[in-house]
């Protein structure tokens, strides 16, 4: 029988909880039903107060930065719909195993079941919040087309990423409990380096500063935030931020995996 | 299918204790409760277990002793897989079913019933299989209705008689029951009792951390006396009751 510190264990953990499916499936569905209990709107409140911020945000900004208004209110709301993603699989991917803690030492279960349940529980939030992008699209109708269908495998890309990184910020966030206070702030730092609430674009057509925004180029969310949101919005697809995505997707599968080799089996000692 | 079986060698369990280090501990502390506090390393580690060696068959009733901390839930934990041992080996075949901590893998709010399912899902069964065994679980536990109210309605031992229902309703291969189950009455005791007794010697291996003597008398014959995180003996009931305690439990027991 292999070690605990072995590439067979580490791949078995991840294989045996995708064979739970019905476990997680059922458990993210549980969270969400959850935190809106015996509230009347239920889960719709999660697309409700998207709508209310991206509406805000929009409206609020649009007029800072002298936007169309038809154009930017859903550049923000998707903009926005994306970030809440990969923010959900950041924030709550590093208290994924301190959040479990009780079920990892009592009850013997694969590792990788919780990370499933969470990214899994993003994915729904998003299938909420998409509804405000379907109802701005009605409203202030996009030039969507075939092309568009190309945020489906960009999705697909972004849950992916969701699951490297819940593994690996969660088991350093349950060795080193500084990390989730952290990643907490540096989250919010970042939402305002990338391009949601103000528009990359807009900024290169300044010369003063066009240079100068280029440095955005260096935030990987904004590659994320943009391989989604380009064909949502029906805007040209740039492969560079595809190129970038890719590149990000293999490293940090192939670090998440070390990570889960070397320290899976002691995850239930620091819980 | 092959036989469950658990083969534990040179194991031990350390925990790190990584906000203990400004404690100062200038040796080892031994006391009487508790595993032994090493200090060789810069964080502070408690060896929770330490030269495990033990071989489980097919029909092994197993009692766990000792005192507080001697690490009897340690090493029903490195049986079920959630810990790994530090160093050495610990391999286990079958399919376990552990009854640890009741409260965990409960949701309070949710049904009685949806608990059954999840408690289900988390030791490898399907939502299919679970449905077809919900109705002698019910009527094990005896708990009727009030299996469609949220979970936290219910009492402790109402709690109990559900975990119970749940691991004995499911086949396992190897049970693993930790103290706690006692807070039932002794009505439903008798008859959990007799599903023990059932399970174990249709299939399997039973080992069972207690403090009631009664119970243990009823449901194993072998016995691991556990002290300071290693085994001090195993062998027949009788004998290591004997030694554990200072006299001879089953004796008095039998008298009554």
């Amino acid at each position: 029988m292999p070690g605990p510190r072995s590439w067979t264990r580490a791949f078995d953990d991840l294989s045996q909880g995708w064979r739970q499916r019905s476990l997680w499936g059922y458990l993210g569905w549980q969270d969400i039903k959850q935190r809106y209990r015996r509230s009347v709107l239920g889960p719709l409140w999660i697309s409700i107060s998207m709508a209310v911020i991206a509406t805000a945000m929009g409206i609020l900004y649009g007029a800072l930065f002298n936007e169309d208004i038809k154009t930017f209110l859903p550049y923000v709301a998707t903009g926005l719909l994306i970030w809440n993603f990969i923010q959900g699989c950041i924030l709550e991917g590093s208290e994924v195993f301190i959040a479990n803690e009780g079920l990892i030492r009592f009850l013997p279960a694969p590792l990788s079941l919780h990370v499933y349940r969470l990214v899994w529980r993003q994915v729904l939030f998003f299938a909420h919040n998409v509804i405000v992008w379907v109802i701005l699209m009605i409203i202030f109708p996009h030039p969507l087309g075939w092309m568009s269908l190309m945020a489906l495998p960009a999705f697909a890309v972004l849950v992916l990423n969701g699951g490297w990184i819940t593994i690996l910020s969660g088991i350093l966030a349950t060795r080193f409990r500084d990390i989730p206070p952290i990643v907490a702030s540096l989250t919010q730092l970042v939402f305002f380096m990338t391009p949601i609430v103000w528009s990359y674009d807009r900024l290169q057509e300044n010369p003063a500063v066009a240079e100068r925004a280029r440095i955005a180029e260096l935030n990987p969310v904004l590659h994320f935030i943009e391989i989604l949101r380009e064909p949502m919005l029906g805007d040209a697809i740039t492969w560079r931020h595809w190129i970038v995505v890719g590149v990000i997707t293999v490293v940090g599968w192939a670090v998440a995996l070390v990570c889960m080799r070397n320290y899976r089996a002691r995850v239930a000692y620091w819980v | 299918m092959t036989d469950p079986t658990i083969d534990i060698r040179d194991a031990r369990v350390d925990f790190p204790i990584f906000d203990a280090k400004s404690r100062s501990l200038k040796k080892a502390v031994l006391g009487k409760a508790g595993g032994r506090i090493g200090t060789e390393s810069k964080v502070p580690i408690i060896e929770a277990l330490r030269d495990i060696n033990l071989s489980l068959r097919k029909g092994a009733r197993v009692a766990l002793v000792g005192h507080n901390g001697a690490g009897k839930s340690t090493l029903l934990r490195l049986m079920s897989g959630i810990y790994e041992p530090t160093r050495g080996q610990a391999v286990v075949q079958g399919k376990v079913a552990p009854v640890f901590d009741l409260a965990v893998g409960m949701d309070p709010e949710i049904t009685g019933l949806d608990n059954i399912l999840i408690r289900g899902l988390f030791l490898g069964m399907t939502k299919k299989q679970m449905e077809s065994r919900v109705d002698d679980i019910a009527a094990f536990t005896e708990l009727g209705d009030y299996l469609d109210m949220p979970l936290r309605t219910y009492s402790t031992g109402m709690r109990v008689r559900l975990a119970l229902g749940v691991v004995t309703s499911i086949d396992p291969e190897i049970l693993l029951l930790d103290e706690g189950i006692g807070a039932v009455d002794a009505q439903f005791l008798a008859k959990a009792r007799d599903r023990l007794n059932e399970l174990v010697e249709r299939s399997g291996i039973l080992v069972f951390a207690s403090h009631s003597d009664e119970f243990l008398a009823d449901l194993c014959d072998t016995a691991i006396w556990m002290e300071h995180g290693t085994i001090r003996e195993h062998g027949p009931l009788r004998e290591v009751l004997h030694h554990y305690k200072g006299h001879d439990v089953l004796a008095e027991l039998e008298r009554r």
